[in-house]
């Protein structure tokens, strides 16, 4: 019988380093990404946008843009379909606005030509008459009485009332009483924090190519983190059936959370299905970062008390996230997330989620987490620093541990939070010497991870290799480790198998490859798929020798007799059975469909060493240790790439990235010349820990990894700097005019 | 608006082609000669996705017009391997996983493979220097650093 139960040793393949099998189509340029794509009679598309932050959009005239020469077709809203509802009507008012521009960069039409330019040049045709309306894109002033009302009617019923109307959404937990713990505590500190919203930053802008036939039947080759949510919205978004739009994954150049929303997708199959001709369209990075989800801003306010000893006695947290003209600013994922690292007997959050002038914010790495841990961790530090307590020993003394009641309800399982604590007690870089001008922070980070809807089919073939079919695009090097679960369970070897991420006509429903879920969901999915279609290469040995199939193993590879009763047989390899298949019963395909629950939650703990210059109000990162748990690291060196890509991120969120918005509400800093992410020269090499703490939900004990490493690294970067500086940064980015400015208003009393 | 007749040379291989004159070569490369390996990653010069050489100087093929490469001759990442023999560069990024989406690795290599034809022996500063033009987002750039100074040690050794 197929194995079962959970394995945590004696692994073969899992844990080992083998090459990606995308690798070479991705270093000879072979490998096809969403521009990459080309179709017979394709057209290209342009996106006309508001240049405005809110505006009545009066009059669309596209008589100039038609006249133009190989101009095909130009879609307004019109063009879409009526009636939605609910998320998919304000997905459908992002893609394409109705009676009013939203934000600088929202969508108003769309024109497609024969060459790009030619799109280009048409989009300068389109006329838009706008009455400008007043705008807000500061979260503060969004909330405040006199601020302008982006949507009348936009807030549900979980908001009290007396609210402005910005505030969409309200959530309020926590348990134990609060007031209460402050009074038990030594020390209490309170202080606000800022942080301003960030992008995703992914090298490759958004791109599509679509086509849409008048009989509703359509393909879509686009790059997405979730190509089923693709077809869905764009099913409803154009009015045809989910099942009559095929879609088909790309390669994807970096999603982080961006990918998992729909943009321009809709909108070439809206012009497809005017000029009949397939439409490709791409967006520029201008476009990237006016029109795509960059992460939330946010005003945070956070109370904290301590007894000498280090206890804390009580927390509390108010969180204001700025989501862009759209409800959906992840603030409570920002308040669960907050005090989620320590056990607490009173903690209490309240979240508000507010509507400004500004693009709809969309998942960056672990939504909200990051910017609450910036707060939290802050004020622990400055606690700590005031009652000359070791930072590691008070996290240590306050950590959950499995059974904890979480700050956010429900009790912890298996959790490895104080392993990395230790684990980062004991690195060298705690206990190495600082240099003048630098200072040390650390701080740790909590993600939930997720499971959700997946689907995995598993195919034999007659020489005896394996196709292994995904729904869930490979945005770090999946297909590599789905290779390697099913390569242990098999019993055959890594290279005999090769993973594919299949299109939404092969599968059925997968969720997007968010949440950290692949490795896990697609991942157990992938050995549920193996252990099904070991069940069946052990029912054809089964039938060959004439016995019960329940006296047949599955082992190294081979279907073997359980024991000494269930008779002498030679064992039966896979590529012997498989050979055989078509006569002995049929193709063999195991497969796997189902919701997968017990993602397990991740922490981790950073270290960081930064230098400021207190002249130029720069600062270095010099040194970085990244310590998480990655309950079961199946290809250990794509473990440490997402440990030090989060780090990077949040090396950029922490010192230099921001979405700068002049007073005429536009976006000053659309390119990457302005909004700098982090280059070679400003980073040091990122050292990592990875610590091993096995989910009790996964076979194998794997949890998610890509999301927690974003967690920590704001707060601990913001506890360094201050350390260096000497004064507490409250706001991010701490680039060099804000730590300037502090150390002014400290020098100024 | 008129065409322009351009001959040159792309990977050793004599080309024609007409373009717009507002066309970079880029757009050139991508949409009329089928050479994707060069991708579009902000058309301002700021990212390196574009990455090629012209008479082996590195360029962001964003940047210059596909009427200027006349007479030129181009480098793109799919030159770089000599037929089914990768360059050492392509064979340790993918040992390394100096790659995670991977977009910006043409970029990166044919950017790395000028650097060490200029110096064969950099320190891990004058590659981080070097490659600061071109941008990654998926990998802190700590396994790219490696594998282009491991390769360089590599090939000082073997030559
Ligand atoms: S596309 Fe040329 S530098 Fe970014
Ligand atoms: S590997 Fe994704 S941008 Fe470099």
């Amino acid at each position: 019988m197929a194995p079962d139960g959970n394995m945590t040793n004696g692994f073969k393949v899992v844990g080992t380093r083998p090459k990606r099998p995308d690798g070479i189509d991705k270093v000879t340029g072979r490998a096809k990404f969403g521009a990459d794509a080309t179709a017979p009679g394709m057209l290209h598309a342009s996106i006309v946008r508001s240049p405005h932050a809110h505006a009545k959009i009066l009059k669309i005239d596209t008589s100039k843009a038609e006249a133009l020469k190989g101009v095909k077709a130009v879609v307004t809203r019109a063009d879409f379909a009526e009636g939605l509802t609910g998320e998919n009507w304000n997905i459908l008012e992002n893609v394409m606005a109705s009676d009013t521009a939203l934000y600088d960069g929202h969508a108003v039409a769309a024109v497609a030509a024969t060459t790009a330019l030619g799109a280009r040049d048409a989009a300068k045709l389109i006329e838009v008459e706008y009455e400008l309306l007043p705008h807000v894109t500061d979260v503060d002033k969004a909330m405040a009485d006199d601020a302008p009302v982006i949507r009348a009617g936009a807030a549900d019923k979980s908001v009290p009332e007396g609210l402005h109307p910005n505030v969409v959404r309200y959530h309020e937990s926590g348990h134990g009483d609060v007031d209460k713990g402050f009074s038990e505590a030594d020390l209490v500190v309170e202080d606000s924090f800022k942080t301003e919203a960030t992008h995703q930053g992914y090298i490759e802008p958004h791109a599509c190519l679509a086509q849409l036939g008048s009989d509703g039947k359509g393909e879509v080759w686009c790059c997405t983190q979730g190509h089923f949510n693709v077809q869905k919205v764009c099913a409803a978004l154009v009015g045809t059936d989910s099942s009559q739009i095929r879609v088909t994954p790309s390669e994807i150049g970096g999603g982080f959370g961006g990918k998992t929303v729909v943009f321009i997708e809709p909108v070439a199959l809206a012009l497809s299905r005017k000029a009949n001709r397939p439409v490709k369209l791409v967006m520029s990075r201008s476009e990237v970062f006016r029109a795509t989800g960059p992460t939330a801003s946010t005003s945070i306010d956070i109370k904290i008390g301590m007894t000498r000893e280090g206890k804390i006695t009580a927390a509390q947290g108010v969180f204001r996230l700025q989501g862009g003209a759209f409800p959906g600013a992840p603030m409570e994922f920002t308040a669960m997330c907050a005090f989620a690292p320590y056990s607490l007997e009173n903690v209490h959050q309240v979240g508000y989620d507010v509507m400004s002038n500004r693009p709809k914010q969309a998942a960056y790495r672990a939504p909200g987490s990051p910017m609450a841990a910036f707060a939290v961790e802050s004020v622990i530090d400055e606690l700590c620093n005031k009652l000359d307590l070791d930072s590691i020993e008070v996290r240590l003394k306050n950590a959950s541990k499995e059974g904890t009641k979480a700050s956010y309800g429900p009790k912890f399982e298996r959790i490895g939070l104080v392993e990395t604590l230790e684990a980062a007690k004991a690195h060298p870089h705690l206990t190495s010497p600082l240099a003048e001008g630098q200072g040390r922070g650390v701080s740790c980070g909590f993600w939930f991870n997720h499971g959700g809807e997946t689907a995995v089919s598993l195919a034999l073939s007659e020489d005896g290799t394996v196709a292994i079919s995904v729904g869930t695009p490979d945005i770090g090097g999946s297909r590599a480790s789905m290779a390697q679960m099913a390569a242990e369970e098999l019993g055959i070897p890594y290279e005999s198998i090769r993973t594919t991420v299949a299109d939404t006509a092969t599968l059925g429903y997968n969720e997007i490859s968010h949440g950290s879920r692949v490795t896990y969901a697609s991942g157990l999915a992938t050995i549920k798929a193996a252990r099904d279609a070991v069940k069946k290469l052990c029912g054809r040995a089964a039938a060959k020798w004439g016995i019960d199939e329940d006296a047949v193993v599955w082992e190294d590879g081979c279907a073997k007799p359980s024991g000494p009763n269930a008779g002498d047989f030679e064992p039966l390899p896979l590529a012997k059975i498989a050979r055989s298949m078509g006569r002995t019963g049929g193709p063999i395909v195991g497969h796997y469909e189902a919701t997968p629950e017990g993602a397990g939650v991740s922490f981790a703990t950073h270290i960081v060493d930064a230098e400021v210059d207190k002249e130029t109000g720069q600062t270095k990162i010099v040194r970085y240790t990244v310590v998480q748990d990655a309950g079961k690291a199946i290809h250990p060196t794509y473990v440490e790439g997402q440990f030090q890509g989060g780090a990077a991120q949040g090396i950029g969120w922490a010192l230099n990235e921001e979405y700068i918005y002049g007073e005429d509400g536009r976006l000053q800093n659309s390119g990457f010349l302005d909004y700098r992410i982090p280059v070679a020269s400003d980073l040091p090499m990122i050292d990592t820990v990875i610590v091993e703490v096995p989910n009790p939900g996964h076979p194998y004990g794997v949890r998610g990894v890509g999301e927690t490493s974003i967690c920590p690294p704001l707060a601990a970067i913001a506890n360094a700097v201050s350390n260096a500086a000497g004064v507490r940064l409250t706001e991010l980015p701490m680039s060099p005019p804000r730590i300037l400015a502090a150390l002014d208003a400290q020098a100024n009393g | 608006m008129s065409m322009i007749h351009v001959t040159t040379t792309v990977n050793g291989d004599e080309v024609e082609f007409l373009c717009d004159p507002r066309e970079t070569l880029l757009d050139v490369l991508r949409d009329r000669l089928s050479l994707t390996g060069a991708k579009e990653g902000c058309g301002t010069g700021d990212c390196g996705a574009c990455s090629v050489t012209v008479d082996d100087r590195l360029v962001c093929s964003c940047l210059m017009l596909g009427a200027e490469a006349e007479g030129k001759s181009i480098g793109t990442i799919e030159g770089m391997a000599d037929g089914e023999a990768l360059h050492p560069l392509q064979e340790k990024f993918i040992e390394y996983a100096a790659l995670q989406c991977g977009v910006c690795t043409p970029g990166v290599l044919v950017a790395t493979e000028a650097l060490l034809k200029k110096n064969p022996d950099p320190t891990e500063t004058e590659v981080r220097y070097w490659l600061a033009g071109n941008l990654c987002r998926c990998t802190g750039y700590d396994k790219i650093i490696r594998a282009v100074l491991d390769t360089a040690a590599d090939l000082r050794k073997a030559s």
